[in-house]
């Protein structure tokens, strides 16, 4: 392709990119720019409250993700002990948890009439549950466990990108184990527990499953944002989002000034430093002891799940293990067409939209990395831009500018049909999937397609046989986040759906509308064991 | 008289200052080339020119009466090997050589062709193993089998030996010479180092800053270099100016250059002090400071002066150029 053709096809993504993710922002900041709903969300303490409520949430998941994920890595990374490897894995499980699934094991395990409440009720042989489990405080449990696993994951792969010969060198030159640790390991760590830390901040803000089913009364902005929309309020529900969207970028610019020099890191190229038994054996024995009964802790999410999508309708009252156990629900699942069809839904809208995120990307790698297009600045950002802002500011503004038939302004009726849920879904994996790509291109030896071209390839057997081969363990690793993250979504589907259209997640929520907790819970098994196969292929190199 | 690839004029820009060319060069059927050059002398430049991964500005590249000046690299039918190799780390070894051997021949026509080129470069038999598997030495024939199998018109070779340690560069250097003699391909490498050039190459192409100042067979280069550059770049070189030219037996307005192994302590000629006296075995090297403050070489037996000792030097042969520096 000549030089020219290159600049005029970046030319044309960026144009494209821009129209679906930057353009329906620019819209909502400009139908925010209303005088009266400007006035309605300054006066009203609702929403102050609210904006509050995000805040500080996404600031205390960060600080409880820090310190269960960091003290965590250390003891893995660090001190051999029984069962490091096996425990190390397992660790990492909520991940394949999608964020609705593991709220509602989350609600069956210490809920109302979830595992814990019913024995800690009958062993103290009270008459109601002993605790509530809503509010502040359930959505941070939710929270920690699941997001300190970035943390657990950042920090432990900046360890172990860690050079033993400077940790060596330090306590050459004299520094204690403890010196060692505050003026070598942390500083060169760094870069990891900030990446930890914007990541943990981002998805809490961006978090909607958790607030909408243990709120209660407590709002935070995403929830608000959802009940003005369904209210009808759409000029406030634009000022919410644009809100939101502040807070994010505040928080993100501010968040990136801790980053520090992330070149310190690669400056290092010695082995990492190994891990050392714990000596006294009651210390190991305990910290054994200690990871085996938190592999427990972690695991009863899952294993609840699995219990519940087991006991059929209206079976189970006031034991406190269901009495009968059987595949009902499953069966139910994959034989009635209408429970069918959101799981097919699922698959299918997941499957197309990340399929176009990395059919987007590859072109975006191609153009950026190998043919240094003027425009190259602007389509990595473009790319990067969903990333910065919570899925509910992006579901508000697609369901804004979809609706409206003004194609000389390049809006059209999209909302209500079944184009876009997909949309909304790509847009969410554009940075999955262009992170991914963009770091496998970068990589990649230019030399590779070189020796391929002068070998006499064609660009079609040098693209097959050198380039995306390269590229695959980047680019299965961007599409299977970003297809875990299209399925399992709720953010964009609560906002954009249609019944015929209607995903996973909303038929879950529909079933526990509907008391049919076991059902729900079936779905939520389906949608843990897609999740997790997929990112098992994902992460295979 | 054009040779069997020449290169006419070639020129190509690099953003609004760096320019390399126009350089003309006629490269005969079966010569080994050596570009060379220090970094940022355009060598890498020329050598992609030809590979075609450049296209150039003006100027044409012909090979066999072809003008490929625009072809693209695939259809160059020019084997190239890369500075890091550039195997496919994904393929084994006789998928990577094998990788160019497409087209019409057959299955076993091409396994045969891969088992050729893995024994040319004595890794028969090598064809199931993983290239991560390799030496560094063994990857580099790899990559040379690789280069070799589809028989190209012109071998391109990249710095060939800057990745290997210098105890197997070489050994690696000689075999590499026999094997481009046996196969009896023309050839175009690059290399920074002299030696290499000097003892892999048939002629010596010296660039500098995207000039071509010379090309001539090893002698020519460093008996009569055509420019400054030349004289000092290959081989060691001291440069005189002024007083010192002069008492060496230059003229007014030249400067003069002579190699320390033309330079020799004598009753009367310019005068020094030894400084620094450097033994490598058969002779010394001495480092001599003249009245002007200036230091150059001499070489000479070991025995022949002390660090501290007054000395005269005279030389047996001078290079002479035009002072245009102050």
């Amino acid at each position: 392709m000549s030089r020219r053709a290159a600049e005029l096809t970046a030319l044309a993504l960026t144009l494209l990119l821009a129209w679906i993710v930057l353009y329906p922002i620019l819209i909502v900041a400009t139908d925010a720019a209303d005088a009266s709903a400007l006035r309605a969300f300054v006066s009203r303490p609702g929403e102050w409250a609210a904006l509050w409520a995000s805040i500080w949430i996404s600031l205390a998941s960060v600080a409880l993700a820090a310190a269960i994920g960091i003290p965590l890595a250390f003891l893995f990374e660090w001190f051999e002990f029984p069962g490091r490897k096996t425990l190390g894995s397992l660790v990492a499980l909520p991940v394949v948890l999608p964020p609705l699934v593991g709220v509602i094991a989350f609600l069956f395990l210490y809920g109302e009439s979830g595992f814990i409440a019913r024995a800690v009720q009958a062993l103290l042989g009270l008459e109601r549950a002993p605790w509530r489990l809503q509010g502040p405080g359930a959505i941070l449990l939710v929270h920690a466990y699941s997001m300190y696993v970035y943390f657990y994951l950042f920090t432990r792969a900046g360890l172990a990108r860690l050079d033993v010969s400077m940790l060596e060198a330090a306590q050459a030159l004299g520094a204690g184990r403890r010196a060692t640790l505050r003026r070598v390991v942390l500083p060169l760590v760094r870069p990891a527990l900030v990446g930890a830390a914007i990541l943990t901040f981002m998805t809490a803000l961006g978090s909607f499953s958790a607030p909408y089913i243990f709120g209660g009364g407590f709002r935070v902005m995403t929830t608000q944002i959802v009940a003005t929309k369904l209210n009808g309020d759409l000029p406030l529900a634009m000022v919410e989002t644009l809100a939101l969207a502040l807070v994010a970028i505040v928080g993100l610019v501010l968040l990136r000034r801790t980053e520090g020099d992330a070149i310190l890191v690669a400056l290092g190229k010695g082995t990492a430093p190994r891990p050392r038994p714990i000596r006294r054996r009651g210390i190991r024995l305990a910290a054994a002891a200690a990871g085996w009964g938190l592999a427990v802790v972690l695991l009863l999410p899952h294993l609840t799940l699995g219990l519940v999508s087991l006991v059929p309708y209206g079976a189970w009252t006031t034991e406190i293990i269901p009495p009968v156990l059987n595949f009902e629900n499953y069966r139910r699942l994959f034989s009635e067409a209408e429970r069918l069809r959101p799981l097919l839904n699922s698959v299918w809208m997941a499957a197309v939209s990340t399929a176009a995120a990395v059919i987007l990307a590859l072109l975006a790698g191609w153009l950026i990395v190998r043919r240094r297009v003027a425009v190259r600045r602007a389509i990595e950002g473009l790319l990067a831009l969903p990333w910065a802002l919570p899925g509910t500011v992006f579901a508000i503004a697609l369901a804004t500018t979809f609706s409206v038939n003004a194609p000389a302004r390049l809006r059209l009726v999209l909302v209500g049909t079944a184009v876009i849920l997909p949309l909304a879904y790509l847009v969410r994996a554009l940075p999955l999937a262009g992170r991914g790509l963009l770091a496998a291109y970068r990589q990649m030896d230019p030399a590779l397609e070189e020796a391929a071209a002068s070998l006499g390839a064609g660009r079609w057997r040098t693209v097959t046989r050198v380039t995306l081969p390269q590229l695959k363990p980047g680019l299965a690793a961007g599409a299977s986040l970003a297809f875990v993250a299209a399925l399992g979504d709720i953010v964009a589907s609560i906002v954009l759906y249609t019944y015929e259209t209607r995903p996973i997640a909303i038929e879950i929520l529909s079933s526990l509308r509907l008391s049919e907790t076991g059902v729900a819970a079936a779905f939520g098994v389906v949608l843990m064991v897609v999740s997790a196969l997929v990112l098992g292929v994902g992460a295979r190199r | 008289m054009t040779g069997f690839l020449a290169v006419q004029a070639i020129t190509k820009q690099w953003a609004h200052t760096v320019t390399v060319g126009p350089i003309s060069l006629d490269i005969a059927r079966g010569e080994i080339v050596a570009l060379l050059g220090p970094s940022g002398s355009g060598k890498t430049t020329m050598l992609r020119l030809l590979a075609g991964f450049e296209t150039a500005d003006s100027g044409r590249i012909v090979v066999d009466g072809e003008d490929v000046t625009a072809a693209p690299p695939a259809r160059r039918r020019f084997g190239m090997v890369f500075q890091h190799y550039a195997l496919f780390p994904h393929l084994d070894v006789g998928e990577n050589v094998g990788f160019g051997l497409t087209g019409s021949r057959e299955r076993g026509a091409a396994a045969a062709k891969v088992a050729e080129a893995l024994a040319l470069v004595d890794l028969a038999g090598f064809e199931r193993r993983k290239v991560h598997e390799l030496s560094g030495g063994q990857q580099q024939r790899v990559a040379l089998a690789r280069a070799l199998a589809p028989e190209p018109r012109v071998l391109l070779l990249d710095e060939p030996l800057s990745n290997l340690d210098p105890a197997l560069r070489e050994r690696t250097r000689r075999e590499l010479r026999q094997l481009i003699q046996r196969v009896a391909i023309t050839t175009v490498f690059v290399t920074h180092e002299q030696e290499e050039a000097f003892d892999l190459g048939d002629r010596v192409a010296v660039l500098n800053a995207g000039r071509l100042e010379q090309a001539g067979v090893a002698d020519e280069l460093y008996e009569h270099p055509a420019s400054l550059f030349v004289a000092s770049f290959v081989g060691r070189a001291n440069v005189f100016h002024g007083a010192a030219a002069r008492a060496l037996g230059g003229r007014d307005g030249q400067l003069v250059v002579a190699r320390p192994e033309r330079l020799r302590f004598a009753a009367s000629g310019l005068a020094g002090v030894v400084r620094e006296r450097r033994y490598t075995g058969p002779a010394a090297f001495y480092l001599v400071e003249s009245g002007d403050g200036a230091r150059f070489e001499v070489m000479a037996e070991p025995g022949a002066a002390r660090v501290g000792d007054p000395v005269h030097v005279t030389a047996s042969s001078l290079l002479t150029f035009p002072d245009g520096a102050p």
